[in-house]
């Protein structure tokens, strides 16, 4: 339950802290979180479904 | 006195005395020796120390600068730790002094001011790290260990084909910037890739680390790619062909290690992706992106080998390292529990902790150079970094389900190293004013910003949410005993069908299986002396 309340802490400082984005898509509200959330999925979805799809062998595959 | 002997030298003249020593004597005598190495570090001052002569050329055992005083720096605290967390080890002066010519190679590549020296002790580093594998024992090391050899012996013979061209063309063996610019500088380029583990040169590492000893993996973690960032740092700064092959490894193997099982491999892995940061810092080449690369090195080899004393401490009390096998530890391992947590935080950059003060620094580096792409392939790395390295490896060693594992702390040796490393992580977390005056360079960068901190605190807690999500809902790749191909996969097979070519067209008698039975996982069988499962 903490961890949800740091979660919407995170999103609503975001709202008000001064930023000095050096890309315009820094300076978007929660633009960090957001794009971590969605690589992250991302990178599971793709090592789980594509990844362990192509190099995924026994365990004593070389012996 | 102290200064009569360049630092290299008092680690590897100093290891042959090892044999001779006993006791309490023998234990005060190995942390002596990286204490005296440091203090050397510490006090010889800018400038060239240690000129040899030989054939028409000078040896410099000594080229010391900022640069190669931060390496010494950092090479000399983890031969320090990583021997602090070996000392239980009795009756194996062999990895005592293969750890010792390791480092000290590694120091002495370090210090050195030409191309000839630099290569020599290059390659005692390769030579004690093989040892360090080799001493596991069993049949996984043995064989793992020689395709160290043989990848490093590759690497070693283009590097020293390079300096042989480099030295004809320039008439010096000066170790100084080469840059990308004809034969010489690319076959010393693959050569110091191959020790930096660069994208399709890097099978070796994930292969071999993980077989390693538990005391000796920590010691392979810090040294050989180390050494290679230096080396890089040293002679290919600014070189734009490093941004993009740094980019690659901060971001493959972390696909790699969400689906592999050995923990011990999940951190290799991960060895590579953080080594990818700096390759990118030098390859953007400006005094800020420079800083955070070297000063990063630093960072990694306090957390990474934090993290794998962590894992070294359970496999050493539990005999085993592979997710499906460990699980709710923290119960009876509380201290390596907490020291596992903070190497991760710190590998993760947590406000507070070193990754932190010097991750921010690479990324602010990349951002200030206007680079889009790259911003965002580090952005995904960083993210990436944490679900592997900071969650995955506490979270199914010490958390998950419960293996039913019963066991104790590490021994005090253990704790000792495990608890300096955790402390210096912490440490320069919230003070990084005395990293920051070593770098080579001015450091005109704030790190505790409130944009900065919030930034990160919003990366680490929605990659936190990814993964709960994940693994509550089902999706997150259970934990499978498996092999994973990767590069090596072409060497590995390609030599059983040279043999078998051989065989068919020579008569040769080729056995790609390894020519003698080698004893049992002796690592394995002490740790399991501790162990309880309640059943």
């Amino acid at each position: 339950m903490g961890f949800y309340i740091l979660l919407v802490l995170l999103i609503v400082v975001d709202l008000f802290l001064p930023k000095h984005p050096v890309f315009p898509w820094e300076g978007y509200p929660s633009f960090y979180g957001a794009y971590v959330f969605v690589a992250c999925v991302g990178l599971v979805l793709a090592a789980k479904y594509i990844l362990r799809k192509m190099v995924k062998r026994k365990e004593n595959y070389y012996d | 006195m102290i200064r009569s002997l360049p630092p290299a030298a008092i680690l590897i003249i100093g290891a042959f005395l090892i044999p001779f020593l006993k006791g309490r004597l023998k234990s005060a005598y190995l942390l002596l020796l990286p204490g005296i190495a440091f203090i050397t570090v510490v006090s010889i001052p800018e400038g060239i120390h240690w000129t040899v002569g030989f054939l028409n050329y000078d040896l410099i055992f000594g080229r010391v600068d900022r640069l190669s005083r931060l390496f010494g720096y950092m090479f000399t605290i983890v031969s320090f730790i990583g021997t602090l967390y070996a000392l239980h080890l009795k009756n194996e002066d062999g990895q005592h002094v293969a750890a010792f010519l390791a480092t000290g190679g590694a120091l002495g590549a370090t210090f050195a001011g030409d191309l000839l020296s630099f290569f020599v002790f290059l390659e005692m580093t390769t030579i004690g790290s093989t040892y360090l594998i080799w001493a596991r024992g069993t049949e996984a090391s043995y064989t793992a260990g020689m395709r160290y050899l043989l990848v490093h012996l590759f690497g070693g013979l283009c590097l020293l084909v390079g300096i042989v061209i480099h030295v004809h063309q320039t008439g010096s063996i000066e170790f100084g910037v080469i840059g990308l610019n004809g034969l010489a500088s690319y076959l010393i380029l693959i050569g110091f890739g191959i020790n930096g583990a660069f994208p399709v040169l890097h099978a070796w590492l994930p292969d071999a680390y993980p077989e390693a000893t538990i005391t000796g993996t920590v010691f392979l973690a810090a040294l050989t790619t180390k050494a290679a960032v230096y080396a890089l740092a040293r002679a290919f700064p600014g070189t734009e062909e490093l941004i993009w092959i740094g980019a690659a490894m901060t971001a493959f193997p972390i696909f790699y290690a969400v689906i592999e099982n050995d923990l011990r491999r999940v951190l290799s892995y991960s060895i590579i992706n953080q080594v990818g940061f700096m390759v990118v810092g030098i390859g953007i080449g400006t005094p800020l992106a420079l800083n955070g690369a070297v000063a990063h090195a630093f960072n990694n080899v306090l957390f990474k080998a934090l993290l794998f004393m962590t894992m070294g401490a359970v496999m050493h009390q539990t005999g085993k390292s592979t997710a499906t096998d460990l699980g709710g530890l923290y119960k009876t391992m509380p201290l390596t529990t907490l020291f596992c947590i903070i190497g991760a935080i710190s590998i993760s950059g947590v406000p507070f902790t070193n990754g932190f003060v010097s991750k921010s620094m690479i990324l602010g580096a990349s951002a200030h150079e206007g680079m889009a792409i790259l911003s965002f392939v580090l952005l995904f790395a960083s993210a990436g970094v944490l679900h592997h390295a900071g969650i995955k490896v506490p979270y199914f060693t010490f958390f998950s389900h419960d293996s039913g594992i019963r066991t104790k702390e590490p021994p005090l040796n253990m704790i000792l190293a495990m608890g300096i490393a955790a402390f210096l992580c912490v440490f320069i977390g919230i003070f990084p004013g005395p990293l920051y005056s070593i770098l080579p360079f001015p450091v005109d960068f704030v790190p505790y910003t409130g944009a900065h901190v919030l930034d990160q605190l919003q990366l680490v807690s929605f990659s936190v949410l990814a993964f709960c999500l994940l693994i509550l809902s089902g999706i997150y790749p259970s934990e499978m005993r498996a092999t994973n191909l990767d590069t090596d996969w072409f060497y590995r097979k390609g030599a059983k069908v040279f043999y078998r070519l051989a065989d068919r067209l020579l008569g040769v008698k080729g056995d790609a299986s390894v020519p003698h039975v080698v004893g049992t996982d002796r690592e394995g069988i002490r740790g399991s002396e501790d162990r309880k499962v309640s059943s």
